[in-house]
């Protein structure tokens, strides 16, 4: 029973840091039916644009709370500006063609940025500093609660939230629903689309760039291809919450982490890549539309 | 009938003159040529579902481990006793392809069952976890040598074989378009909910056509783990796939010859590449090949040959030039 409790616990927190991954998958979905191949990978250059800023400022030597809210600001920003960039050149010269176009420039950005980070950051693992101490805040018996997951707990939720009062309470949110709704009426009625579009992916990266940071809380590891695996779970939990829909990703990210805490837990870890696939495959065959999309029959 | 005659006696024409090619020619350059050919069999088993269906798979690499593996245990544990002579040699490999075709071709239709009822998107997703997770399960069996690779293969693919495994493959993929099954699959890839409605049923054409050409690429496989002789998990990742699908793009999609040429291009091109990575010490190979993919997109998304073939654009005769 306390190991199941640990586990949850564990669970959990990874869970949460899909959700915030899938969270930007599902708004760009949702809003250019895309899948952005390339949303993995950023936050790899998220987690190391953190890992650069933590070496600048010193974080290493004093990891402090601010620290920790510094590296991650940075990284949201970077991300975010990536994912500007990468919006501007690579998608938006496709606003109109086959779809199907469009998916093999994400794959191909997603090729270039794992290659490129190859090549500049080296291909070998790095250690990501510890930015803040090591504490056990609570001890029940066997399951110990560290501040660790606390933060990553923590930072998550608030993030959720931010994301939904910016999209079901600010003018902003209901440009980027109406977007998303219909390009064409939305820019009728004056809505900027292809702005809500590029603001889309920015907060998009942003969210993917902290849950890079988070991450590397837990497992303090950065490598060019750490991005791949994290995306594709990430990916999984989007679609089994309904792909487009923003709590189905979080309850999906949730499950997720859950699920492969489990399957470390009480089966083997060499599984645990197998298991995303599993689900998705499950999904696809019982319940395409995910737990809480809507099943769209395809219009003419 | 007699069409049929003449078809084999070309295909045979040409296979021997790849094998008497590959005699003349230094062993390096042989060497490349057979691997050359080996990827052109995957880019245009690809091109079937890339290409023509309009769907969008990137574990082609995967069936081809299937392909590969099944191929090489079926000879080294089943077949021993086949192998000694050299018409024993050939006949044993050619069983063990059937048997690798039959089994990536069931793995092909296990993938591709229920991904194929949904949107064209989900494939990629689907084919590209299944590619890792192929690998990983690969990994784990001792039997086959696991992480240290699946040793001892006989060395029994030849020139001839490859190249006529390829023109079978471009000539039975050129019937297939001309066929209403082929027809079916251009309705699909042109608009889905269209050919539907005409009464095509869009799930059986698209598994049709993805068992297909997981099976011909599992036959890749086999060629290429008995030309080696050595296969090894890693040879069939990620990169693998990628590798084909930009075969396929860069031909241009639906296009059999494009496919080829693109084959024959992209298994050159990083020996000629290699004075440039002496001088730079990284291998930017696959920086070029990501870059090559998003700027094809952007700037010629039709690919070299768009969807015509070699002999659309060279007519060599007026009926040549009616085909389209």
């Amino acid at each position: 029973m306390e190991s199941f409790l640990q586990l949850l616990l564990n669970g959990t927190a990874l869970g949460s840091i899909y959700a915030l991954i899938a969270l930007g998958y599902t708004m760009v979905y949702g809003i250019l039916r895309l899948i952005n191949f390339a949303h993995g990978d950023i936050v790899m250059v998220g987690a190391y644009a953190g890992l650069f800023t933590a070496l600048t400022i010193g974080a290493p030597e004093h990891p402090t709370l601010g620290n920790f809210c510094i590296v991650l600001v940075a990284a949201m920003a970077a991300s975010a500006i990536l994912g500007l960039a990468i919006e501007r050149f690579a998608y938006r010269p496709l606003r109109n063609v086959p779809r199907l176009n469009l998916l093999i420039t994400a794959v191909g950005v997603s090729l270039l940025l794992e290659n490129l980070g190859q090549v500049c950051f080296g291909a070998t693992p790095r250690v990501f500093p510890e930015i803040m101490p090591s504490v056990t805040l609570l001890q029940f018996g066997q399951i110990a609660v560290t501040n660790q997951q606390v933060t990553v707990f923590i930072t998550s939720l608030f993030l959720m939230i931010v994301l939904e009062w910016i999209v079901l309470k600010t003018k902003l949110g209901r440009a980027m629903r109406a977007v998303s709704f219909s390009h064409e009426i939305a820019s009728l009625v004056g809505i900027p689309t292809e702005k809500i579009v590029a603001f889309t992916f920015a907060v998009g990266s942003a969210l993917a760039a902290a849950a890079g940071i988070l991450i590397c809380i837990s497992y303090p590891r950065v490598d060019p291809l750490m991005g791949v695996m994290m995306g594709l779970k990430a990916f999984v939990a989007a679609v089994l919450g309904g792909i487009g829909s923003i709590r189905g990703a979080v309850v999906g990210g949730l499950l997720m982490g859950i699920a492969e805490a489990m399957v470390v837990g009480y089966g083997s870890s060499t599984y645990r890549d197998a298991l995303a696939f599993a689900i998705l495959i499950l999904i696809l065959l019982f319940k395409p539309a995910g737990l809480f999309g809507k099943y769209q029959p395809e219009k003419v | 009938m007699r069409s049929n005659l003449k078809w084999v006696l070309i295909l045979l024409g040409i296979s021997l003159a790849a094998q008497g090619l590959t005699t003349v020619l230094p062993p390096y350059i042989a060497q490349l040529f057979i691997l050359a050919a080996i990827n052109a069999v995957l880019a245009v088993s690809l091109n079937l579902v890339n290409g023509l269906s309009g769907q969008f798979s990137l574990g082609q690499a995967g069936f081809m481990a299937v392909g590969a593996y099944t191929a090489a245990s079926v000879n080294v544990f089943l077949l021993s006793s086949l192998r000694g002579t050299p018409a024993g040699d050939q006949a044993a490999l050619v069983i063990s392809l059937i048997v690798a075709a039959l089994a990536s071709g069931f793995v092909g239709y296990l993938v591709g069952l229920p991904t194929l009822r949904l949107r064209g998107d989900y494939l990629a997703i689907v084919t590209l976890g299944f590619g890792e997770i192929i690998r990983v399960v690969i990994l784990n069996i001792q039997a086959v040598g696991g992480a240290r690779g699946f040793t001892n293969i006989p060395n029994s693919t030849s020139a001839f074989l490859v190249v006529f495994i390829l023109a079978l493959c471009v000539l039975l993929t050129h019937r297939f378009v001309m066929a209403s099954q082929g027809r079916a699959l251009l309705a699909i890839r042109e608009n889905e909910i269209a050919a539907e409605a005409m009464g095509v049923n869009t799930t059986s054409y698209k598994v049709v056509a993805f068992v297909v050409s997981s099976a011909v690429a599992g036959v890749a496989g086999g060629l290429f783990a008995h030309y080696l002789s050595y296969i090894n998990p890693s040879s069939f990742d990620f990169m693998k796939s990628v590798e084909i699908v930009i075969m396929v793009v860069l031909g241009g999609m639906g296009s059999v010859s494009g496919a080829i040429l693109a084959a024959f291009i992209l298994t050159f091109l990083p020996e000629a590449l290699r004075p440039l990575q002496d001088l730079t010490h990284v291998d930017l190979r696959m920086v070029i090949y990501s870059l090559l993919l998003i700027l094809m997109m952007l700037m010629r998304p039709q690919g070299i040959f768009g969807r015509r073939e070699l002999w659309q654009i060279f007519p060599v005769s007026k009926t040549a030039k009616s085909i389209k």
